[in-house]
């Protein structure tokens, strides 16, 4: 396991405010930097909020140009049947490739005879 | 007690009627370790069976030896209980209704060796892992069940609520410490607060048998108490 160093606190604002993969980086998370991750989301869904808003939602003087505009304010609900659309083929796939040990149950069924026989071999009064 | 030796493993194996299964899984779990030259002690505790599964266990001792052979009466949680008397380095906790395998302890160890892990988790999602004796309905269940606690909790680790995982003694010792939830939720719970402390977790693919499952389907109360679970560690870490 690794200790926080001083590297770490400059990552340490980063990690306040973006939800941070907790892939293969255990240093990011030590217990001084963790947010729940409800809080990380809730975050990460405020920044993102306040700037589709701001961008979309914005008085006629500052809006962006207009193809911009048809884009962003259907973009979360695109955003939300997107990650549906994932949610669904990532389970189907794994539901798809989930491996069934056959063999592994006909071994066990071997080793239990094999156990059996052994133990009362060896006085196992069953 | 002192340590005997070094890469020693406890096998922690709580038992409730286990009458017929347990004998079985201490001949596999004997007959693994001699094969692969691994010193090993197995800690039975049992939750107060009362089809006989205590007499079966002191059986078991006389066969193999008290120094191999611990059987302990129920006193708290199984796992503090019986680490309490664990001589061995490092620590396996298995389900003792033979759908794990004992043959995939020496690949654990052969892993953590690898990698210094603190942890080594079976996984069924990767790999050549996988479950027998599981309909289409149960491997739903749990696919979606494991892609809803990837998405909300980014464990780093493909299989959370397996429970056939090999610890570093005081990484268990610090776990135990911390866990506070009961059942599938303390299996992903232990694997969530590792990472928070920054341990390494390994992953070796594993074949999960189950053969109960056709007597105890995943009923509504299992499916609302591991979501109630999922929420709260979501919230609180």
């Amino acid at each position: 396991s690794v200790s926080p160093g001083s590297p770490l606190l400059l990552s340490l604002p980063l990690s306040r405010f973006l939800p941070c993969s907790s892939h293969g980086s255990p240093t990011l998370l030590s217990p001084q930097a963790a947010m729940t991750k409800l809080a990380q989301w809730l975050c990460g869904l405020a920044l993102l909020g306040s700037a589709w808003a701001a961008l979309a939602l914005a008085p006629p003087g500052l809006q962006p140009p207009a193809p911009l505009r048809q884009a962003l304010l259907p973009l979360p609900v695109y955003l939300l049947v997107a990650f549906g659309c994932y949610s669904l083929a990532t389970v189907g796939y794994r539901l798809a490739t989930f491996n069934d040990c056959e063999e592994a149950a006909a071994e066990l069924q071997e080793h239990i005879r094999a156990a059996r026989a052994d133990l009362r071999r060896r006085g196992l009064r069953l | 007690m002192a340590a005997r030796g070094p890469g020693r493993v406890s096998v922690l194996l709580p038992t409730y009627n286990e009458r017929d299964n347990l004998p079985l899984v201490v001949w596999l779990l004997a007959r693994t370790f001699s094969d692969s030259g691994i010193d090993f002690e197995i800690i039975i505790i049992d939750d107060g069976s009362p089809d006989g599964t205590q007499e079966i266990a002191q059986q078991l001792e006389k066969i193999y030896g008290s120094d191999k052979i611990l059987f302990l009466f129920p006193s708290g949680t199984a796992y503090i209980h019986g680490m309490k008397y664990a001589t061995g380095d490092f620590i396996v906790i298995m389900d003792a209704d033979l759908s794990h395998h004992p043959k995939f302890i020496p690949e654990f160890i052969r892993k953590q060796k690898e990698g210094n892990f603190d942890i080594v988790s079976g996984t069924r999602y990767k790999g050549n892992g996988g479950v027998y004796g599981w309909d289409l309905k149960r491997k739903l269940i749990s696919r979606g069940a494991n892609f809803l606690t990837q998405v909300l909790l980014r464990p780093g680790a493909s299989d959370l609520t397996g429970s056939f995982r090999l610890y570093r003694k005081e990484v268990l010792q610090k776990l135990m410490e911390r866990c506070v939830s009961k059942g599938y939720v303390f299996q992903m719970e232990m694997i969530v607060r590792a990472r928070q402390l920054g341990f390494t977790v390994g992953e070796v693919p594993i074949s999960f048998v189950d053969r109960v499952y056709g007597e105890s389907k995943l009923g509504g109360n299992e499916i609302v108490s591991f979501l109630k679970g999922l929420l709260t560690l979501f919230a609180t870490t």
